[in-house]
């Protein structure tokens, strides 16, 4: 209220990017669970690959025809990378659903934001920032956890994160624009049902899509976790050629950039009229 | 130099679609006075607060704050207003002082000044002690202080609140306001919507009497009172569902009366005197109160309801 304290803060300062500062709030609330959210990180990681990798593996790899059909590699080997990407797939998916309704309708936190300086769009891009974030630290744990198996202990691995970081924001962009034009949850039980464990079920990670009856390929073809998943895969198990990585790449990309601008405009929408 | 006016509003509407939530409203807020929206739920002043704060464009008309125009000028007029929100809006699981700190980060205050600053609007709300705890279990006259303190972090002249004591105890109100009225005498202009009458006349210079998106009239609560009310009124309550025959009876009594579902209200510059004549009519109530007029009974002479239903 006086002058001596606003020159305190100086006008030529640096400022930090206001996506940043959006972004330091969900730090702050996550703070209060990283603990057990890290140990999670690699808990999840390990149980899932020790039941499906070792336990379901051993009857795959003792089978008739499976090396073939998995492309000449361990189950392990086979599902480990996929289930990197499955892991920030629903890590995202599930951020994007009840925390984004509680900003706009319980905590109005959101809300909140828009009354400073802050514009919805820069609201938007400081939770997609979120996002990366916690897809980073999932995907990034997952591939720790993986450098302690001999088959999947490859360079590929530094590669599967961003891979996994993509696929999640690819999930989580679009659904939380979604959620922003929400006024309650009803909707989002069944966009877990229906959506989120489907795909987990049947976009490669568990067999190759090929397994899939013909009418049906073309579906898990198009989400955005079989993209992911080939991209992991091949570049963990070295088996990625350069058209496919590619391809695979821009439809991520694609997915990731539509998401935003969807998040951006939602998000202007529900904060600004 | 003249001053400008704060806030300046010609012909202001906001429209949803068919309704016209504000429907063309003048308005005009000078610095360092407190000036209050009137008027029941739906009257429109939480619609015309989004217009001020820079969260909801005008549909038609001029609006002007600090001289800057909402629409091409939010964010720099967003970064000099403080704002009061209906919701508290606060983030339960952090601590008080976290709270402030997290949102004096979204105008881009330094971290170590925000948390200088947040010790200092503690110290002002008397909450310096609860700066370490968790918001959740706070009661809610202290919600609404750690919410007055967190819109002042980045040190606004112009403080906007909404509704800013529905739903307190009066203890809380009371201390509420106090904070409000030191506020105002440190210079901050206070912008405020209200439909309690007593709030009203606690915290206004000035306010707009507000009703289906217009206003209806405008002055200080006391010219108002003066202008559309008398001096005293007497309220007169009858056995249920006799208020309308009993009413009749004294109808010349005063000079004007509202007869309303629980009671019959008397104006009149002398509410003694009245109630001596009704009792002469042999007219005599089962209870009977003398008051002077306040913003109610404006209201009810303007629009014909009471505030509060």
């Amino acid at each position: 209220m006086t002058s001596s304290t606003r020159n305190r803060v100086g006008r030529n300062r640096v400022g930090t990017p206001p996506a940043v500062r959006v972004w330091e709030r969900s730090l702050l609330l996550h703070g209060r669970v990283w603990k057990s959210s890290l140990l999670g990180s690699f808990l999840q990681p390990l149980l899932y690959l020790a039941g499906m990798g070792l336990g379901v593996g051993a009857l795959v790899d003792a089978t008739t025809g499976s090396p073939e059909l998995l492309g000449g590699v361990s189950y392990l080997a086979f599902i480990a990378p996929a289930l990197l990407v499955a892991a920030a797939m629903m890590v995202c998916a599930q951020d994007s659903l009840w925390p984004m309704l509680d900003g706009f309708i319980w905590s109005e936190a959101y809300k909140g934001m828009a009354a400073t300086p802050l514009t919805p769009g820069q609201v938007s891009d400081g939770i997609a920032l979120w996002h990366a974030t916690r897809a980073v630290v999932t995907a990034g744990g997952f591939a720790i956890v993986l450098v302690l198996f001999d088959d999947t202990r490859t360079w590929g691995l530094l590669a599967a994160v961003p891979v996994g970081v993509a696929t999640g924001l690819a999930f989580a962009l679009p659904i939380t624009a979604w959620a922003a034009t929400r006024d309650g949850d009803r909707s989002f039980p069944a966009i877990l049902r229906f959506g989120i464990i489907p795909t987990f079920l049947f976009a490669g990670v568990f067999f190759p899509i090929e397994q899939l009856p013909a009418a049906i390929q073309p579906i898990a073809m198009v989400t955005p976790l079989w993209h992911g998943v080939e991209l992991a895969r091949g570049a963990v198990l070295g088996t990625l050629s350069a058209p496919a990585a590619s391809l695979h790449s821009a439809v991520l990309v694609a997915y990731v950039f539509a998401g935003a601008v969807l998040c951006r405009r939602a998000f202007g929408r529900r904060l600004g009229s | 130099m003249a001053a400008a006016p704060l806030i300046t509003a010609r012909g202001l509407v906001k429209r949803f679609g068919d309704f016209a939530a504000v429907a063309g409203i003048d308005v005009e807020v000078e610095s360092g006075e407190s000036f209050g929206f009137l008027g029941p739920n739906g009257a429109g002043k939480s619609s015309t607060m989004r217009m001020i704060g820079c969260v909801s464009p005008p549909t038609s008309g001029e609006l002007r704050i600090f001289g800057l125009d909402p629409v091409t000028d939010g964010r720099e007029i967003r970064a000099r207003l403080g704002v009061v929100p209906q919701q508290d809006q606060l983030d339960a699981e952090l601590t008080v002082e976290e709270n402030l700190v997290v949102y004096g980060r979204y105008f881009d205050i330094p971290r170590a000044e925000c948390r200088r600053r947040a010790a200092e609007l503690l110290d002002f709300v008397q909450l310096t002690d609860r700066a370490g705890s968790k918001v959740d279990p706070l009661s809610g006259g202290m919600k609404r202080r750690v919410t007055i303190a967190r819109s002042l972090i980045n040190e606004p002249s112009l403080l906007l609140l909404d509704e800013p004591t529905t739903g307190l105890d009066p203890q809380a109100r009371h201390v509420l306001w106090d904070r409000l009225y030191r506020l105002k005498q440190r210079g901050v202009t206070l912008v405020l919507t209200t439909h309690y009458m007593d709030e009203a006349e606690q915290l206004c210079d000035r306010l707009v009497v507000m009703d289906g998106g217009r206003i209806v009239a405008e002055g200080s609560p006391r010219s108002l009172i003066q202008q559309h009310s008398t001096r005293e009124v007497l309220e007169l309550r009858y056995a249920p569902g006799t208020n309308e025959e009993r009413a009749h009876a004294i109808a010349d009594i005063g000079d004007r009366q509202e007869v309303l579902p629980d009671r019959v209200l008397v104006y009149t510059h002398d509410g003694e005197a009245a109630l001596h004549e009704v009792h002469e009519r042999d007219a005599a109530p089962i209870s009977s109160l003398v008051r002077r007029s306040s913003l109610e009974d404006v209201f009810l002479r303007l629009t014909g309801r009471t505030l509060v239903d």
